[in-house]
């Protein structure tokens, strides 16, 4: 399409064929972007609506105090930072923190470990290799509330399964989950045993792509089985296994349901992380406190999003 | 015979890592007198239906609400994630980059944090205790994941195949609906299953917002059963037996995309 002023002077005129072309293609691409952003302007303002407000309105709840009343009809006033000094002052801060670091680290370490000899296992060719290792995503999949009632009821101190198999090995009564000394450990274990699928399935995958031949190489330079794994497998796998643990790390820090389901943080916090006690001071009670609990969900958030940050770090790293 | 042996330890190994799972379905059958016997009954002979009637009797209704939230937030997820992976894919928008950053950041963020922001909208919108909102909620979980799984799909797809469609003088929605999601259907398969699948086993979100309604899934069903009745572990058992049969179902029906799903939320990106 011709301007107004080339028409009126052809000797100026008409640009040269190639910039008419850049125009047009100016447009198109313009045009492009339109469509472009059409096609992710729904998932735009869906984050904006369903992420982004309702952090906002966390962010919100932790610096104001909230009572149930102010919560409905509005009008609680702003208090700055008090929610946050509140919560690091609370006996319960430093225990949690510790807790939600141990719990974490534990399970990570575990996960991963059974995880990985798992999948060296599930390497080797062997008749029903691969149906076995569907079955191991059985944990996995289950809702976490099946999986929860279920640890519960094995470790019921006087008629779970695991209390009978101890004592018919002669060892006395544990109380699992109304020891302080042993609820932790007893979360840990069903935690664990939730996550051994997600690092074998990823393991596995990892393994699939180390070239057989540099195994063969090192089995002909007479490596033993370990030296194998020590100084070729897992060398080679060390992109795949700091992915893993990363979000195996962001997904453990905000475990709640499992930790909540069979011990409610209790007996006296024995349980109690960042995320079930956040839980507790907004829900869990007859008088919420939702300005500490929105406080404790913010710092969880930190926390998070700084393994977060990490990981997505080490993975583009990796891409290059 | 190396093998045979290999087979022998890997059913040993994969006995040990079902046990919990297998103890609920024998607890599942126990009779409330053999619950507290000592040593326990191993196996549920001469077991009883007891459980499975009273999941009959009392579960349905959260069932079928849990099929709902199951299904609309599948309904939610496709319909927000195929397009924007698509754009993020293949359109290129300037820009694109960042929201992709944005949806792996989004996926880092504690369930319970959003919870207690969603409850502080919810409240004021009324969309507690409505299925409606739950739907929305649980969607949070699935939605990420779906844009990133269709964009990493969708960028395998040959732009031939859709500037072809282009030059035939099909629009762009065109070419998306009757090209690229015919040809992204394991992505389709696979968003599907993971959005149903978290949907289905929620707690956080059901426990703190549809925690009074009038409709309420299945995994508050069995929270308010070990809540109320901790005594009829049968009933209990046969209740989470049922609430796993769509995980079952799914990992025979859709194995392939089950372990597809687990390993492109790591590696792919």
């Amino acid at each position: 399409m011709a301007t107004p002023v080339t028409d009126r002077s052809p000797a100026v005129a008409r640009p040269p064929a190639g910039e008419r072309h850049d125009a047009a293609a100016r447009r198109r691409r313009r045009a492009e972007q339109w469509q472009a952003w059409a096609f992710a302007a729904p998932v735009v303002l869906y984050l904006g609506a369903f992420y982004a407000y309702p952090l906002y309105r966390n962010l919100d709840l932790s610096l104001r105090s909230y009572t149930v009343r102010s919560f409905v009809h509005g009008g609680a006033p702003f208090t700055g930072l008090d929610n946050y000094r509140t919560v690091v002052a609370d006996p319960t801060f430093w225990p949690a923190l510790t807790r939600t670091v141990v719990f974490t680290v534990v399970c990570l370490a575990f996960q991963f470990a059974i995880g990985m000899a798992l999948a060296l296992f599930f390497r080797q060719h062997f008749p029903l290799s691969a149906t076995l290792r569907a079955l191991f995503l059985v944990p996995w999949l289950l809702p976490l509330i099946v999986s929860a009632s279920s640890w519960s009821w094995m470790l019921n101190s006087e008629s779970g399964v695991v209390n009978a198999g101890l004592r018919a090995l002669g060892a006395g009564q544990v109380n699992w989950l109304t020891d302080p000394r042993w609820a932790l450990v007893s979360v840990i274990v069903a935690n664990i045993w939730i996550g051994i699928p997600f690092n074998l399935v990823v393991l596995y995958s990892g393994l699939q792509a180390v070239p057989p031949e540099v195994h063969e190489a090192a089995e002909l330079d007479g490596a033993s089985g370990w030296q194998r794994f020590r100084w070729v497998t897992f060398p080679l796998l060390r992109p795949v296994s700091a992915i893993t643990i990363l979000l195996g790390l962001v997904y453990t820090l905000k475990v709640f349901d499992i930790i909540w389901i069979m011990t409610r943080g209790g007996p006296a916090d024995a349980s109690t992380t960042l995320a079930t006690w956040s839980y507790r001071l907004g829900f869990g009670s007859l008088v919420p406190r939702f300005g500490p609990g929105a406080a404790v969900g913010n710092l969880l958030i930190v926390i998070a999003l700084a393994c977060g940050l990490m990981y997505i770090r080490v993975q583009r790293g990796q891409q290059r | 015979m190396r093998k045979a042996w290999k087979t022998a330890a890997g059913l040993a190994l994969t006995a040990v890592m079902l046990f919990p799972v297998y103890w609920l379905i024998n607890v599942s059958f126990t009779k409330d007198t053999d619950m507290r016997a000592d040593p326990p009954h191993l196996f549920p002979s001469d077991g009883t239906l007891e459980g499975y009637r009273a999941v009959l009797d009392q579960q349905l209704p959260y069932l079928g609400t849990s099929l709902l939230v199951g299904f609309g937030t599948v309904a939610v997820t496709l319909a927000l994630a195929a397009p924007a992976g698509y754009a993020l894919a293949k359109l290129r928008p300037r820009g694109g980059g960042v929201l992709g950053f944005v949806l792996l950041i989004a996926q880092m963020i504690p369930g319970i944090i959003m919870a207690m922001g969603f409850y502080a909208v919810y409240l004021r919108a009324g969309l507690l205790n409505s299925v409606a909102g739950l739907i929305l909620a649980d969607s949070t979980i699935a939605v990420p994941f779906g844009v990133l799984i269709f964009a990493a799909f969708m960028a395998g797809i040959p732009d031939e195949l859709i500037h072809a469609a282009l030059i035939d003088g099909a629009s762009r929605w065109r070419t998306f609906v009757s090209v690229v999601l015919p040809v992204s259907r394991n992505a389709i398969v696979t968003v599907s299953v993971f959005a149903f699948l978290w949907a289905w086993s929620d707690f956080v979100f059901a426990a703190t917002l549809d925690g009074g309604g009038a409709h309420q899934p299945i995994t508050l069903g069995i929270y308010h059963y070990i809540g109320n009745n901790n005594q009829q572990w049968n009933a209990i058992m046969a209740t989470a037996v049922v609430a796993s049969i769509p995980a079952t179902l799914l990992l025979i029906l859709a194995q392939r995309y089950v372990a597809a799903g687990v390993t492109a939320g790591a590696v792919k990106d």
